[in-house]
């Protein structure tokens, strides 16, 4: 074997080594900011509106995914073993990962129950909630349904809740938490009127929606949803459930909007769009989902935009 | 394992709910719901009075504002009773413990008769082999878990079998898991699969074949379930790195005879994982397994081959998974390999009453690959082989030597699932183990029902 010169392994040691190390406990080292795991993007995005640099976010889902439908990864598995607080919409629509992330993470802190656990859903008026649990029905929610961030207020209550949180889980900072509840609700506050004033023209507006995803979004702004795409929830659209929407719908008179998430395939609603005139409109619904919903601000913006403009064609 | 009469089930079941408010003394629970019904009172009182505040508000600012556009017909979100309990519920159902059964039925038609079916040099143990041919009502699985408090949570995992004609319970797993051990630890204790290799820990009704590959049955029995105590460690890196420890009974296969007075058997296992973006993510694991041994049975039950001595496995997993944007719901696919090593080194008393000494280095692995291409419908191949060193002559003619070419076998399956609690598949293998080539169909449905599962990467 060739004699490597011990000032050679030296330098690769500082050179490779010892950096790599530094960056592998670096997390161990760095402490000050409270990490913030969300289920879903939007409850990541409204931790940062309020807390700003006090809190290292990061989300289980992006927008561009089912979250009732993604894997319980080994590094959701990690982050939840770090992390300080949980943010979840709750009302099961986690249930497939979250009680598998939580088995395995290790974490006491994060614990239902515990203060770092924090259940979006649980902070609002849930609506749909079927009572009832039979599943002939579809993947029925009987705690109510679980997409809540498409009503503006019900970003501000869920607000409430997080900010009180963080400042109890990171009690010398509970005053920045304070005056950034307060600095966020008055713009949301304002947001709210000049959306709901953009919105009136949508009022008593007929939307076909692919599943179950819009009804915060349909009572707030008077919506009156006539079908789903989906013959029940969670059930992908079947040619024959879209064959009996044709016959009810057969022209753009029976609606307004067909409306899907972006992580759903546009096929069905394309479909039923092209053979009826009734405009498709994919909306963003979280932060992330369309490339003008960058932010919680522009996502309601992105929303209503969409709408608006599929309503003059 | 241990048949239980099925009555023994019905009085579980029966008893369940008859419990709940059995445990509930009325004097306290009036004085209870006293206390609450008073402090909803004064909370509802606070509550309206803020919401008053807030109309008021919100119509002053709705006049200001926008003075003809009929504000009010927005509807705001309101705050539920939920928030009065300021944490959260985990809510599965009214009804604690959340309870599940799981019907997984399986028919399989064999061109070999399955009662003759052997893998030369691989003796079979524990739960390997093919199940009997022509359909089958298979398994009942009953899943029954809780939180026991705020420390403990707890798991049974209870099939319903039919074993000659005659109905019993069989407790495959039951276990309590800590929730609030510091430092990132976390200890199980009761009967468990063991966490080592990858499809070790997943039950029947979650695989994503009919049958467990080759390695699986011959090395573990199919799946290697004991009794004992599990310690897990998760390092708090952004990297998933997770160390595990067990120190079993060593009952199951391929251990045997609950040696050192009942320790017989422990396993080391380390594992990683990460994503790579948003549309990859991996997961690589080491494990190892050293049983102690004693008259362990393989092969025909009636004349078996009986090992003593130590057994030594070390397993290497990998598995990846990707979906476009991790959206998997609409397309996903799944990559899966292991490997597993096995020496074994002590004395065989074969079927002739021959007592052998034996020292031997085995091994085996699988790969399979799964595909969905669009909701509902997936559809895999899988190769799965064994090999074998050759053991001394003395064993000639006996089921321990093994034959002239690898043991290896082809499978194809398809399935489809309506939703997530229903699933039905076909599978295809071609059995190239045994002396003859087998062709192998299986059909398997499996459907869940009572509380939903979550399943594990």
């Amino acid at each position: 074997m060739a004699h490597i010169p011990s000032d050679r392994i030296g330098k690769f040691m500082r050179k490779h080594i010892i950096p790599g190390l530094v960056l592998l406990f670096l997390p161990l080292v760095t402490e000050a900011q409270l990490r913030v795991f969300a289920c879903e993007p939007e409850w990541a995005a409204l931790a940062t509106e309020i807390a700003g640099d006090l809190v290292e976010t990061s989300s289980a889902t992006n927008a561009l995914q089912d979250p009732h439908y993604i894997q319980a990864r080994p590094s959701l598995i990690a982050k939840v073993r770090r992390a300080d607080l949980l943010v979840c919409s709750g009302a099961q629509l986690e249930i497939g990962w979250l009680p598998m992330l939580l088995r395995k993470g290790n974490n006491p802190d994060v614990m239902p129950g515990s203060e770092g656990y924090l259940e979006a859903s649980l902070q609002v008026n849930r609506l749909g909630a079927t009572g009832g649990n039979d599943r002939s029905q579809g993947d029925v929610h009987p705690e109510g349904n679980p997409h809540i961030q498409v009503n503006p207020h019900n970003i501000l209550l869920v607000a409430r809740a997080l900010a009180e949180r963080m400042s109890r889980l990171d009690p010398p900072h509970a005053g920045r938490y304070a005056s950034g509840l307060e600095q966020f609700s008055q713009r949301w506050s304002s947001a709210i009127d000049r959306w709901q004033q953009r919105g009136a023209v949508l009022r008593g507006k007929k939307v076909i929606t692919h599943h179950k995803s819009w009804i915060y979004l349909q009572d707030w702004l008077g919506l009156e949803e006539m079908a789903t795409l989906e013959p029940i929830s969670g059930i992908p659209p079947t040619a024959g459930h879209l064959g009996k929407l044709l016959n009810e719908f057969r022209d753009e008179s029976g609606a307004d909007f067909i409306i899907r998430a972006p992580y759903q395939s546009e096929k069905a609603s394309e479909w039923l769009s092209n053979r009826t005139g009734i405009p498709a409109v994919m909306l963003p619904l979280s932060v992330g989902g369309s490339s003008g919903a960058s932010d919680l601000f522009s996502l309601y913006d992105d929303i209503l935009d969409r709408l608006l403009n599929a309503g003059k064609q | 394992m241990r048949i239980l009469p099925l009555r023994i089930l019905w009085i579980i079941l029966l008893a369940i709910p008859a419990l709940a408010p059995a445990q509930a003394d009325p004097a306290n629970e009036l004085e209870a719901l006293k206390h609450e019904l008073a402090r909803m009172r004064t909370d509802y009182e606070s509550r309206i009075a803020q919401l008053e505040q807030r109309l008021d508000a919100a119509e002053q600012t709705g006049t200001s504002s926008q003075p003809d556009n009929g504000q009010a017909n927005f509807s705001p979100g309101t705050e539920s009773y939920g928030n009065m309990a300021s944490t959260g519920d985990r809510g599965n159902s009214g009804f604690n413990p959340d309870l599940g059964v799981i019907f997984h039925g399986q028919g399989w038609s064999y061109s070999n008769n399955p009662d003759d079916y052997h893998i030369p040099g691989f003796p079979l143990g524990g739960e390997a082999g093919p199940v009997p041919e022509g359909l089958a009502l298979g398994e009942v699985e009953i899943n029954i878990s809780a939180n026991v408090d705020d420390k403990f949570t707890a798991w049974l995992t209870a099939p319903l079998v039919i074993e000659d004609g005659e109905a019993g319970i069989e407790i495959e797993e039951a276990w309590i898991e800590t929730l609030k051990m510091p430092a990132g630890l976390s200890l199980r204790l009761g009967r468990f699969f063991s966490n080592i290799g990858y499809l070790n820990t997943h039950h029947a009704h979650s695989w994503d074949f009919v049958d467990q590959p080759l390695p699986y049955q011959v090395f573990l029995g199919s799946q290697y379930l004991d009794d004992g105590l599990q310690l897990r460690w998760l390092a708090p890196t952004e990297l998933y790195f997770e160390l595990g420890a067990e120190l079993t009974r060593g009952e199951g296969y391929p251990s045997g005879g609950a040696v050192n007075s009942g320790v017989g058997a422990y396993t080391l296992r380390a594992r990683l994982g990460g994503d790579l973006g948003f549309s990859h993510s991996w997961q690589a694991g080491l494990s190892y397994l050293h049983a102690d041994s004693n008259d362990r049975p393989a092969g025909n039950e009636d004349d078996p081959y009986l090992f003593s001595g130590d057994s030594d496995l070390m397993m290497a997993e990998l598995v990846w998974k990707w979906a476009p944007n991790g959206n998997y719901k609409q397309r996903n696919f799944k990559f899966q390999t292991e490997y597993i090593h096995r020496n074994e080194k002590g004395s065989y008393g074969l079927p002739d009453d021959r007592l052998l000494p034996w020292n031997l280095d085995q091994d085996g692995w699988y790969m399979q690959a799964v595909y969905q291409p669009v909701p509902r419908w997936r559809m895999g191949i899988r190769y799965d082989t064994l090999s074998s060193d050759n053991p001394a002559m003395d064993f000639a003619d006996t089921a321990l030597m093994p034959g002239n070419s690898n043991p290896k076998r082809y499978s194809v399956m398809a399935d489809w699932s309506n939703s997530e609690f229903s699933r039905l598949r076909l599978q295809y293998t071609q059995d190239r183990a045994g002396d003859k080539d087998d062709n192998q169909w299986g059909l398997q449905y499996v459907f869940s029902i009572g509380a939903h599962g979550a399943h594990s990467f």
